[in-house]
């Protein structure tokens, strides 16, 4: 990391944003035509979690599915198979809050990332942007959409072309959304790098003269240009080292403190997710297994899997680490392609009985906002 | 976009507001476009440089060179029957009396026309199939395929032979006809580049922002493909000069009394040893042609791919 790299988090730098050149730009451009209302006062960062449901919901989804299907045969194409990477998601995401996403390798959330966003296309449920039906918007559609959801990528190295500059890639949603003159795209662009963490000064630089956490903060700045309501981050700090993940995870919540910022966060680090998370959703084999407020999650784990999980994060004192009991799951998790019946998990799970194996548990609520999918939920006391 | 490097950054009511971006502008030595900045990076290689400089003095030598000599190309001077270089004759003459430097000349024209068009011809062509194939999928890439395919099959020296007796007259027919049939390899190669370029996520990242396809395949997935696009062309240009030599030589592509670098080269072969001025000045003209395409490729390579420590 050179030193242009500035840690993340000081006030100044964020107040510099609401500098009247931003405003002047936001006034002199005309409001784009979108369904939702653009010029919306966003809320302000929460802390505390807003009640489910009502007009606070940003992000509705239902039943949210998508099958890739496996195909047979060169001239014939016959499907043989699907891989069930997202099998039918309920959930919610509030105006102002972040809903972190865990789970393994494989259990569908980057793909429920990219369905969130509509890079994929679902093949059942639905998607509900502020009331709007998304599901199968088409590229046209989806435009004036862009402006309002956002991604972040997962690796920095390959999100970024590496033959194109700084400039050039923080600009492009403004350049393709036709926003502003040349030269003042220039100014906000090199607004958005400040804001990020960047030298403004490394405008013309190319994505292989930084580090991943600089690349990062580039994706970031991209996923910021357009002012969006919402971010889907998908994985965005995974391939980051320890220390700069922190830094990233950051200017994240600053952002989001800053601009109001709705976040969808898939991480598979439990300790990113609690740090950034109102309300955590854990999945295994394309379903939520467990939802709930991350204190709720955290200390009154109910389903096997989330114990699972959940004993596997360290704790930074040894005699507290000495004295619980890990949970250890046997085998692999079973292929997306043929999942087991009924609850998904009995396969691995140490309390499984007959009922596990014949019927699926549903996602039930089973203390205020505390949603679970298992027949036998029980609290376990594994982080205290 | 563009943007000149000399207009104000940033207007007098915001600078006041904004110390930071305005002194980090200012002390920035140039805030160029993409193409800008790929010519800085190009001057900066000598060997490009020389490449360039020795490519301009072949064209303006092949042009501009006949006229400064009184011979024509097919006249015949009856007084020097396969003469050495001398005052006269500066190349020299052939066993039937026409000066080798007009000759030379005059072919030069031919060639320089035929490779550097053929060459950009089949490298653009087969950017573009191969890279629509590889990104659109489906019944595009199968189609496109298809065709690249039977193309290969297809005896295409043969059919070059048949159809430039028709085209042997309109060159750029003849150069259209010559590229039809050597970008089909590069096009499978860019096709498989594109494959797996196009599950990089800043692909999919472009994809989001609502970029069209076509879009990505021209900002994002060929300008990633350069380096091999460049050496592909640069390859293509000598192969070119020497498939029309070949064609010339069974009396296809360019006929008497017209001449081409490739022509004089076969008519020169036998005599290569008894009176090599006869060999030696198209062949040097030659390898000198080739070799500056090349070393022009080399830095634009290095020019046009930011992480080459050459260009630095």
């Amino acid at each position: 990391m050179s030193e242009t790299e500035k840690p993340a988090g000081d006030g100044e730098r964020l107040a510099r944003l609401r500098r009247p050149a931003t405003a002047a730009r936001k006034a002199a451009a005309p409001p784009p035509p979108v369904e939702a209302p653009a010029p919306t006062p966003r809320p302000t960062g929460t802390t505390t979690m807003p009640p489910v449901g009502g007009d606070n919901v940003l992000l509705a989804v239902n039943g949210l599915q998508k099958h890739f299907p496996v195909t047979q045969g060169i001239f014939f194409r016959r499907q043989i198979g699907a891989v069930k990477a997202v099998d039918g998601l309920t959930f919610s995401v509030n105006k102002g809050e972040t809903l972190g996403v865990v789970g393994e390798t494989g259990c569908g959330k980057s793909t429920m990332g990219r369905l969130l966003t509509r890079l994929l296309e679902p093949t059942g449920g639905q998607i509900l942007y502020n009331g709007h039906d998304i599901t199968h918007a088409s590229t046209h559609q989806l435009r004036p959409l862009r402006r309002e959801i956002q991604m972040i990528f997962q690796d920095p190295f390959s999100s970024l072309n590496p033959r194109h500059t700084v400039g050039s890639i923080v600009g492009a949603p403004l350049k393709i959304q036709n926003i502003d003159s040349p030269e003042n795209r220039r100014r906000n662009v090199q607004e958005l790098m400040e804001l990020v963490g960047l030298n403004p000064e490394h405008y013309n630089r190319y994505p292989h003269e930084f580090s991943g956490g600089q690349r990062q903060r580039i994706g970031i700045a991209r996923a910021l240009a357009l002012r969006p309501s919402m971010i889907v981050a998908d994985e965005p700090v995974s391939a980051l080292d320890v220390s700069i993940q922190a830094q990233v995870v950051n200017l994240l919540s600053d952002l989001q403190k800053e601009f109001g910022l709705t976040y969808v966060f898939i991480a598979h680090d439990l300790s990113v997710i609690r740090h950034i998370s109102n309300r955590v959703a854990v999945m295994y084999l394309g379903k939520i297994v467990e939802m709930a407020s991350d204190t709720d999650l955290y200390e009154h784990p109910l389903h096997p899997y989330t114990h699972a999980l959940l004993s596997a994060v360290p704790i930074p004192d040894p005699e507290r680490e000495q004295k619980r009991d890990r949970i250890l799951l046997k085998g692999d998790v079973p292929s997306p392609l043929n999942p087991p019946p009924a609850c998904r998990f009995h396969t691995r799970c140490w309390k499984a009985q007959e009922i596990c194996r014949q019927t699926e548990p549903p996602l039930l609520e089973i203390s205020p906002g505390h949603q679970v999918a298992c027949h036998f939920p029980e609290e376990k006391d594994l982080v205290g | 976009m563009t943007m000149s490097p000399n207009e104000p950054l940033l207007d007098a009511t915001s600078a006041p507001l904004a110390p930071d971006v305005s002194e980090a502008t200012e002390s920035n030595p140039a805030l160029l476009s993409r193409g800008g900045l790929v010519a800085r990076r190009f001057f900066r290689q000598k060997l490009g440089l020389l490449g360039l400089a020795a490519l301009l003095l072949l064209i303006l030598a092949a042009f501009i060179g006949p006229l400064l000599d009184h011979y024509k190309y097919q006249a015949i001077d009856e007084n020097a029957f396969l003469t050495g270089p001398s005052s006269a004759h500066i190349f020299g003459t052939d066993a039937i009396g026409h000066d080798v430097f007009a000759a030379t000349m005059h072919g030069a024209q031919k060639s320089i026309e035929i490779g550097l068009l053929v060459a950009v011809f089949a490298t653009a062509v087969a950017a573009i199939v191969g890279a629509a194939a590889g990104y659109f999928g489906g019944w595009t890439d199968r189609i496109l395929m298809w065709f690249v395919d039977l193309m290969l099959v297809v005896p295409s020296f043969l059919i070059i032979a048949i159809l430039s007796n028709k085209f042997a007259d309109n060159w750029i027919l003849f150069v259209l006809l010559l590229g039809a049939f050597i970008w089909q390899i590069t096009a499978r190669i860019v096709r498989g580049q594109t494959l797996s370029m196009k599950e990089r996520e800043f692909v999919a990242a472009a994809r989001y922002m609502g970029v069209s396809g076509w879009r990505i395949i021209m900002r994002h997935i060929l300008p990633n493909l350069s380096s091999l696009l460049i050496i592909d062309a640069t390859v293509n240009v000598s192969a070119a000069i020497l498939l029309e030599a070949g064609l010339s030589f069974f009396g296809f592509g360019v006929k008497p009394p017209d001449v081409s670098l490739g022509t004089l080269l076969d008519q020169a072969q036998t005599a290569a040893i008894t009176s090599p001025w006869l060999f030696y000045f198209p062949a040097g003209f030659l390898i000198l042609l080739c070799l500056s395409v090349n070393l022009i490729g080399d830095a634009l390579r290095d020019a046009l791919d930011p992480s080459a420590g050459k260009a630095q």
